[in-house]
């Protein structure tokens, strides 16, 4: 690269980073008061571009048209976030950690098909800012005028908001907020304003940084799943609720990746190598990087645990008898499933069975474990690939059975290595990142893994060819894993492992290694997820890359949430729930989506502590009741 | 008296119903996720299905079809497969877009032994290295489409090319396919720069300007949607289309064009369809049905969502049954007019002959068309027959 080369990709990062750190920012503010992991962050977004565009249709094209259209998507974007604080998460902030996740999940369905609903299928490509759509010449090339507005922007923005949370009463009290919730209201600060303005000012920015993306970005429906997972990363590695940190964050991806483009393809010893393709993970690479050295992020600090985020858990008790009957007989009526009904009622229990194994191993190290996983489909993905690279290989059907979890473990024992060094949202956002790495692996090397077309012809060996016979090893594995899961938690293994979720430093003084239970429950958890994957596989016939995507990892999430993240059996629930809904919901409806979000966000104000959870909370009022409880 | 008079009047309603029993026909896509081209897609299948049934179906049956939205991934679209198959008791099956849910569909349609009719799936393998005697191609494949451009591309006699695509497998094997085949033609060509920035995430400032340093003299890229749109505008605010061509594949498809209105760069080399200035019989009939059933114009979607039903229709015609092995013998060979020429099914992989249109791009009162375009027939840019035989491995 030349000079001038190496100083306009500069700018290039410069302008890229304006753009990713007014929607980190929005997402950091948030999180730093409300605690909410707001999925829908990149759903304001998009619905900023796409009301700017309308509004800029409406105005006109002219100056005033254009930058009062950009100003006012922002605002009425803000208006929905107030909204949306008010009615919605305001109901559920007592509710078992996470849950607003799900609550957000569900938003995002729901704005995306309205968006589609509104804007239809098109996109659209809006106007160039007047006064601002030409380019200027820098060092013998031409660079947007735009672009040069966006530089500066950034770091105006920046200067705002720091002036904001310094200079203000407001920003002192988000502050305050943002330290000690509870002490803050203690003293008198009205928390609900606080965090209504909070998540308002938050919205106005994701909304606002839609908005400036007019003449960069046509309008689509892309766009709130490709920024967000960029702006959590931004947050993370900044460190969460500094907004400086979000800053520097971002210019450090952006000119990481404008570079990655800029150099291209390098020979090294003879072999080819493509820092533009590179661009698929970059971000994660940089994420997990800075994790493993600065497990805060950039300018973070630890977090302070939040003291009422939801009632305690209860301890684990052993099931009731009739609780272990009911399992029994559930068992046993599925082991009867074939007798009545063949075809679709096996293929679709088969999915659930294997998703409700899936969602068991992501429950054991985020409820028992208590770390939170983001990225937990990188070891389906593992366990599915590894089974049918091996019966590609030439290897028989039942061998890679076997050889899919065990990769699955291997992942997990080298990626659980680092991650059990951090916690809270910095452990989720790890996973993540090490989801995502592996994910570009498979989706980039067409020699073995076929690339982004992924494998096929995977199919099961004779003998378990017909749907009943997969269905009865699917029901004897998925069944095991999921049995061998609880029961481990009844060890005491399981026992030191929740010791060392509640109370890390009394379970290191009675002598647990924490870590290390928490490296082994990542194991098992990844061994299971293995198995999972591998069922899907040969039921399927073939996988592909998506089998190990962030979508992946968010429906487990979403069932284990859904089922009750403090409740044993609630992730088999909520599988079950949602792959039904799913399939159900998606067969009838062609705003299936939208469906489905209302449905969960139905759910979430329903039953803030999962299905199971509530089931559990109901027949356990129910006994107390009738044994007399003293008045 | 009256009971002999209910039971004719019961038996009249069974024999009734036998006969207007329809022919189910599964349907699956990506109806969420790829919607700007699959809205358009579906609505030319439903014209298309109405026309047949108007018409009395096929057989003395109608027509049904059950259509399923496969969000996008191959996990769903198999288990939506399977529900078409053994819960709705379809005859065959059609539809997907994506090239790795088109593959697993086709997988999963020869284990099942069900003909699949894939409708718009690019990659050549489903017809080539994973192709099976259960899956039947419509559209132009990637290597077809591809290979369309290559005379213009020659003739321009550009030494130093640069590339640029989606980073998945269509714009991956378009670029290698463009470069093997412009070797081929053109000994000696240089490529300077290969860009691959992910699918829908393309930071086109950085990349128009490696582009720009690279100084290339012809640009060959895949991009589509957002990313196209994207790659345009900074390139026309960059001034890198100034002293470059390019040649885009798809960029003349209504789809991807339109919405780039006023900064449709001028002179591209672009496959697509200029549907308002085909004036062939097959075509303006469709245009006219089109036109008035929906008030609006058609898209390429809906050419392939027409073609791909009325290949259902007249293979189910041809057999004379809907039994598999029949309709893979009917499918073979079938002749068929499209509202874009005729085609024809190729015994060899599967592959319809149909063709593209290929043309440069103008601006035209503020919006994108395609000029001095000429019809490319499929037919006769597809590779020799040995070629895919050895690929097919059979």
């Amino acid at each position: 690269m030349t000079a001038a080369a190496i100083l306009i990709q500069f700018l290039n990062g410069l302008a890229s980073a304006s753009s990713l750190f007014l929607v980190a920012a929005g997402l950091s503010l948030i999180f730093g008061v409300t605690r909410i992991v707001n999925f829908a962050h990149g759903s304001l977004y998009m619905l900023g571009t796409y009301i700017a565009y309308s509004l800029i249709e409406h105005f006109g094209r002219g100056p005033l048209g254009f930058w009062g259209a950009v100003l006012l998507a922002g605002l009425i974007v803000a208006a929905f976030g107030a909204l949306v604080e008010i009615f919605l998460l305001r109901r559920i902030y007592a509710a078992p950690e996470l849950l607003q996740l799900l609550a957000t999940f569900a938003l995002v369905l729901i704005v995306k098909d309205f968006a589609l609903w509104v804007w239809g299928p098109e996109d659209l490509l809006g106007p160039r800012a007047p006064g601002l759509g030409g380019a200027v010449e820098i060092a013998g090339r031409q660079f947007p005028e735009y672009d040069l507005f966006l530089i500066v922007l950034g770091p105006l923005v920046l200067a705002i908001l720091w002036a904001i949370l310094t200079r203000t009463r407001w920003g002192t009290l988000v502050r305050a907020a943002t330290e000690d919730r509870e002490m803050a209201g203690a003293l008198g600060v009205n928390q609900k304003w606080l965090f209504t303005g909070v998540f308002a000012l938050g919205s106005l920015l994701a909304g606002l940084g839609g908005s400036v993306q007019i003449p960069r970005e046509p309008a689509n429906l892309f766009m709130d799943l490709s920024v967000i997972s960029d702006a959590f990363v931004v947050v993370v590695v900044g460190g969460l609720g500094s907004i400086g940190g979000a800053f520097l964050a971002a210019l450090l991806i952006a000119e990481i990746k404008a570079f990655c483009i800029g150099i291209g393809d390098v020979t090294w010893f003879g072999h080819v190598l493509s820092f533009s393709k590179l661009t698929l993970v970059v971000e994660f690479i940089v994420m997990a990087v800075v994790l493993v050295i600065r497990p805060w992020g950039l300018l973070g600090r630890q977090q302070s645990v939040p003291r009422s985020s939801g009632a305690a858990e209860a301890p684990l008790a052993l099931p009731s008898r009739t609780a272990v009957q009911a399992l029994v007989a559930l068992l046993a009526a599925l082991a009867l499933v074939p007798v009545f009904f063949s075809g679709y009622a096996l293929v679709l229990l088969i999915d659930i069975m294997v998703f409700a194994l899936f969602s068991v191993s992501l429950y054991f190290i985020m409820g028992p474990g208590g770390m939170h996983s983001f990225g937990h489909a990188a070891y389906f993905g593992l366990g599915a690939y590894g089974a049918g690279l091996i019966v590609k290989s030439g290897a028989a059907m039942e061998v890679g059975l076997l050889a899919g979890p065990l990769l699955a473990g291997i992942g997990a024992l080298v990626f659980g290595w680092f991650c059990v060094r951090l916690s809270g949202v910095y452990l989720a956002m790890l996973t993540l990142a090490f989801a995502q790495i592996a994910w570009s692996v498979v989706f980039q090397w067409d020699a073995v893994t076929g690339g982004s077309n992924g494998l096929i012809g995977i199919w099961p060996a004779p003998w378990l060819a017909s749907k009943t016979a997969y269905y009865y090893l699917a029901l004897a594995g998925c069944a095991t894993g999921i049995f061998v899961l609880w029961r481990i938690l009844y060890a005491p293994f399981g026992y030191a492992l929740r010791a060392g979720r509640d109370s890390p430093l009394r379970a290191d003084a009675i002598g647990i290694d924490v870590r290390s239970r928490q490296w082994g429950a990542f194991v098992i958890a990844g061994l299971a997820a293995g198995l999972a994957g591998s069922l899907s596989a040969f039921s399927k016939g073939s996988i592909s890359p998506e089998s190990m995507a962030v979508p992946r990892s968010v429906d487990g999430l979403v069932m284990v949430l859904l089922g009750g993240i403090q409740n044993l059996t609630g992730p088999v629930w909520g599988a079950a729930l949602f792959t039904w809904l799913q399939d159900a919901v998606a067969r009838e409806i062609d705003y299936w989506r939208a469906v489905l979000g209302a449905v969960i966000l139905a759910l979430v104000l329903a039953f803030p502590q999962g299905i199971a959870g509530y089931i559990g909370q109901f027949i356990e009022s129910r006994r107390v009741k009738s044994a007399g409880a003293p008045a | 008296m009256k009971r002999w008079h209910m039971l004719f009047v019961a038996a009249f309603l069974v024999a009734g119903t036998a006969q207007a029993q329809p022919i189910k026909v599964g349907e699956l896509n990506s109806y969420k996720v790829f919607t700007a081209f699959l809205d358009p897609y579906k609505k030319g299948w439903e014209l298309a299905l109405e026309e047949i049934n108007k018409s009395g179906g096929v057989l003395g049956r109608k027509i049904e079809v059950i259509s399923r939205d496969d969000n996008g991934n191959t996990g769903d679209a198999v288990r939506v497969a399977e529900e078409l198959i053994s819960r709705e008791n379809v005859s065959l099956l059609m539809g997907t877009f994506p090239s790795n849910v088109g593959l697993a569909v086709s997988n999963l349609a020869a284990q099942r032994k069900m003909v699949f009719v894939a409708a718009e799936p690019l990659t050549d393998k489903i017809v080539w290295e994973n192709g099976n005697r259960y899956t039947f191609r419509l559209r132009p494949s990637t290597y077809m489409q591809t290979a369309m451009l290559i005379p213009d591309a020659v003739k321009l006699k550009k030494a130093k090319w640069a590339t640029v695509h989606p980073n998945y497998e269509y714009g991956q094997s378009a670029t290698k396919w463009f470069k093997s085949l412009m070797q081929q033609k053109q000994p000696g060509v240089q490529f300077v720069s290969e860009q691959a920035p992910p699918l829908g995430k393309i930071d086109a400032g950085a990349v128009v300007q490696a582009l720009v340093d690279a100084k290339p003299d012809a640009i060959f890229s895949s991009l589509f949607g957002p990313d196209l749109q994207k790659f345009v505008r900074e390139g026309n605010t960059r001034g890198l289309f100034k002293n470059t061509v390019v040649f885009n594949l798809l960029a003349g498809e209504p789809e991807y064009l339109d919405p780039l209105k006023d900064e449709t760069p001028e002179g591209w080399y672009v496959t697509g369809y200029p549907w308002n200035e085909i004036k062939t019989p097959a075509h303006q009939k469709f245009l006219a049905a089109y036109q008035a059933k929906y008030k609006d114009y058609p898209r390429l979607g809906s050419i392939v969502g027409y073609s791909t039903m009325y290949t259902v229709a007249n293979a189910i015609k041809k057999a004379g049954s809907v039994d598999t092995e029949k309709l893979i013998a009917a499918l073979k060979g079938l002749e068929m007019e499209t509202p874009i020429g005729p085609i024809v099914y190729r015994p060899i992989d599967g592959q319809s002959t149909m063709g593209a249109y290929v043309g440069k791009l103008a601006k035209k009162d503020g919006k994108g068309v395609m000029v001095n375009w000429h019809f490319s027939d499929g037919a006769l840019f597809l590779p020799p027959f040995e070629e895919v035989r050895a690929m097919r491995k059979e």
